[in-house]
């Protein structure tokens, strides 16, 4: 990527030393660019700002969309492009179009809203992302600050401060 | 976290793991070169694998005339292993999806192979129903797409229409689901490789970074797929039991057939899931995260669903005497007595019969039985899909068209080969994939681990205090394990001190005190915050003092009669376990009835 970031980071052993950093910089109105941790840590989006995810909204979405796919496509098909009787029954057996109906509503949902979580989220098949520090997946906390958005050395003496074990910059 | 903790629970992480202990032991087995049953067993799993696609071969090149079906029995071996497969494939999505939803723990630790089973168990159904139909260079005809024969479209109104919709979308989306589960496991892989290893992981991780939002739309991910997955499951059996129940055939057309093959479904699935797990937790040393807790766990969903199977079989029977329908009578005398009657004899003894055993807590925790139970369920199951397929065709309406079926060795030769694909794909995945899922066992440790929860919870300060960070700057996460240590044996040492003092003549030693009735882990923690360690030091203990120890510790406790302690723990003490045992049976609660 031709876009490059000058990032100050901090590294936390445990995710209460993290929450407990994260809410001393929200006091110190240190602007954080990202936190980085192995797992997802309960109770962190609020304080970084992060507003809940509307990923179910496309999830439901999709699932409609395939609703619509599945009960128009056998309708149009029975009763305009090749209607056919099935043992004496109606051209439009409704129940009998729940389960291909509910089938593809959940497939339509699930593949949407696994395609959409991987593009908003930049990622997939060989995408290479920078890495900030290699033990973020291991066991390592990491509050990531920009440093063309906070003072470098404040936000260093902070991460020194707030309890991080290691404090690293870096250009990513 | 916050999160309150029952001491009740038992701990579903042992061995005091830090975080980078659990990347260490999950990562390592994929690091390793295979060991030597891993080889065996693979080697074995394909050349199993190269005898199925032989006799596939054989079939689509001979026709299915190479199996033993006829006029009246059209589905045999092929539906029955079909059937059996699929139901295999239902724990997975059960364990990741509905115990999601449940916020049960104990999931973390087998959902990701549990899912890989699923994944590997559908396929395997799959590919029976695509060479059943004979000519499987055309099976494609099955799905509706606009097409040069008119377009001439599949009939909506058939079961074995859903049935393909149903496995299909199960199929996609239990692989999406373990897939999403398995790209932060992969960069945790991806991180600790090098070189064209890393090249590869860092292809499967997507480029996952760890981000904060990632995880977040993770989270909401997760759950979304959970919440439509769990209907989906329960559909995907009761479209493979609308295959029978709308057919016009005696033993199939019953309305039991849907919630029937669902629970047998899920019953199939855990015991292969535990067959499963006890041999990986042994070869890949999991023991610690694929605990006890996790067999009992699964062993009582076993029970519960064995016996729901159990219901559906007497119901079944029930109904074809109290409908007075005389071909539903027939069809259900001639599987209990009929020429296939040892098919009938193994499915009850099986299913029915064999799970009750795990109303013991010793035997659902015992893993000699439970694996051999699994073994015994797996092929109990295979037995009913037989019972209900094979045997009924066999006597059907007109007795002159009756006949005995037994496979041949193309039909034996496809099942065996399925099991090689399952066991190859399986065996490659522990090769490949973190087998028990990393990030979410890290994420319940705080509250599942051992020296934070159960009976080995490490005291430091307060035995009750659920807030067990370490100090800002403390150091490097494993030295955390370390430090609990320290303190829980300076606290132990400082009790003998102070025993020794008390009773000089008897050497203090720590006793489980759980094994007083009444007397459970948490207030077993505060009698050890009282000096009490040893069953000597509670018989010697006056009920008077026991009374004040819990009122001490406020109002929770009121309910405790510690009336009987001093009493058991003189018996526990003298090593009278079997005088305990019978005074514990007369004991309501530890309260003298």
């Amino acid at each position: 990527m031709a876009h490059t970031k000058d990032i100050v980071y901090g590294l936390y052993n445990d995710e209460e030393d993290l929450l407990r950093a994260v809410k001393k910089a929200n006091e110190d109105h240190l602007e954080i660019m990202d936190v980085y941790t192995p797992f997802p840590v309960h109770g962190l989006d609020p304080l970084i700002g992060l507003s809940e995810s509307r990923l179910h909204i496309a999830g439901f979405i999709y699932g409609a969309i395939g609703t619509l796919t599945a009960f128009g496509g056998m309708s149009w098909i029975f009763t305009r492009d090749w209607p056919q009787i099935f043992g004496g029954k109606p051209h439009w057996p409704v129940p009998a179009f729940i389960p291909i109906t509910f089938e593809l509503t959940v497939l339509f949902a699930s593949i949407g809203m696994v395609v959409t979580f991987y593009v908003i989220n930049g990622l997939g098949p060989g995408v290479v992302n920078p890495t900030i520090d290699l033990r973020i997946t291991d066991d390592k906390f990491c509050i990531a600050f920009d440093k063309s958005e906070v003072n470098a050395g404040k936000a260093e003496s902070f991460l020194r401060s707030s309890g991080a074990s290691e404090v690293h910059s870096k250009t990513i | 976290m916050s999160a309150h903790i029952s001491d009740i629970r038992e701990p579903l992480i042992n061995g005091h793991k830090s975080y980078h202990d659990i990347t260490e032991d999950l990562v390592s087995p994929t690091e390793r070169a295979p060991g030597f049953g891993w080889t065996v067993g693979f080697i074995l799993s394909l050349t199993m694998l190269a005898f199925g696609l032989f006799c596939i071969a054989w079939t689509v090149w001979h026709g299915i005339g190479t199996w033993n079906l006829n006029r009246t029995i059209g589905w045999g071996w092929d539906i029955t292993n079909f059937v059996w497969w699929i139901g295999i494939g239902h724990a997975g999505t059960l364990i990741s999806a509905i115990l999601l939803l449940f916020r049960q723990k104990w999931r973390t630790g087998v959902n990701r192979a549990a899912e890989a089973m699923t994944i590997f168990a559908v396929i395997c159904a799959a590919l029976f129903p695509g060479i059943h139909v004979g000519r499987a260079w055309v099976v494609f005809y099955f799905f509706p797409y606009p097409n040069t024969r008119g377009p001439l479209w599949p009939n909506f109104n058939s079961p074995l229409l859903w049935d393909l919709f149903a496995i299909s979308t199960y199929f996609t989306v239990s692989l999406l689901f373990w897939y999403t589960g398995l790209v932060p496991d992969f960069a945790t892989v991806r991180d600790r490789a090098k070189g064209l290893r890393r090249k590869i992981y860092n292809f499967l991780s997507f480029g996952w970074t760890g981000s904060a939002k990632h995880w977040q739309r993770w989270e909401s991910l997760s759950l979304i797929l959970a919440g439509i997955a769990t209907p989906l499951v329960l559909s995907v059996h009761t479209i493979v039991s609308f295959d029978f129940a709308t057919s016009v055939i005696p033993g199939w057309h019953t309305t039991i057939f849907p919630p029937y093959f669902v629970a047998g479904a899920i019953f199939s699935g855990f015991a292969m899931v535990l067959t499963l797990m006890i041999v990986t937790r042994k070869l890949l040393g999991l023991e610690d995260y694929i605990t006890i807790a996790h067999v009992e766990s699964m062993n009582k969903v076993i029970v519960v669903t064995g016996t729901i199977v159990g219901v559906a079989y007497l119901t079944e029977l029930f109904i074809a005497w109290y409908s007075g329908y005389v071909y539903e009578q027939f069809a259900f005398f001639n599987r209990a007595v009929g020429p296939y009657w040892w098919s009938y004899f193994g499915m009850m003894f099986c299913n029915v019969i064999s799970p009750q055993i795990f109303w013991s807590r010793k035997m659902r925790r015992n893993i000699a039985v439970t694996f051999f139970v699994s073994i015994v369920i797996n092929i109990g199951m295979w037995f009913e899909r037989f019972v209900i397929i094979a045997t009924t065709l066999a006597r059907d309406y007109v007795p002159s068209s009756w006949s005995y079926y037994s496979p041949t060795w193309v039909e034996m030769g496809i099942f065996i080969g399925t099991m090689g694909l399952f066991m190859t794909l399986y065996l490659l995945f522990t090769r490949v994939a973190p087998v028990v899922a990393i990030a979410e066992v890290k994420s319940i440790l705080k509250t599942a681990g051992d020296q934070y929860t159960g009976p080995n919870k490490l005291h430091h300060g307060h035995g009750h205090d659920d807030h067990h960070s370490v100090p800002a700057g403390h150091g490097h996460d494993s030295h955390r394990g370390d430090h609990l240590k320290v303190v829980s044996s300076n606290v132990a040492a400082a009790s003998m001190a102070e025993t020794h003092e008390a009773d000089s003549s008897v050497a203090t030693t720590k006793n489980d005190l759980t094994k007083i009735e009444g007397i459970g882990p948490k207030v077993a923690g505060l009698l050890n915050d009282a000096n009490i360690y040893s069953f000597n030091q509670l018989a010697d203990t006056p009920v008077s003092r026991l009374s004040e120890i819990l009122a001490a510790a406020g109002p929770r406790y009121k309910m405790q009669v510690p009336e009987s302690w001093p009493e058991q723990a003189g018996l526990a003490r003298d090593g009278k376990w079997d005088e305990l045992e019978d005074l514990q049976d007369r004991l309501d609660g530890g309260k003298y009835v």
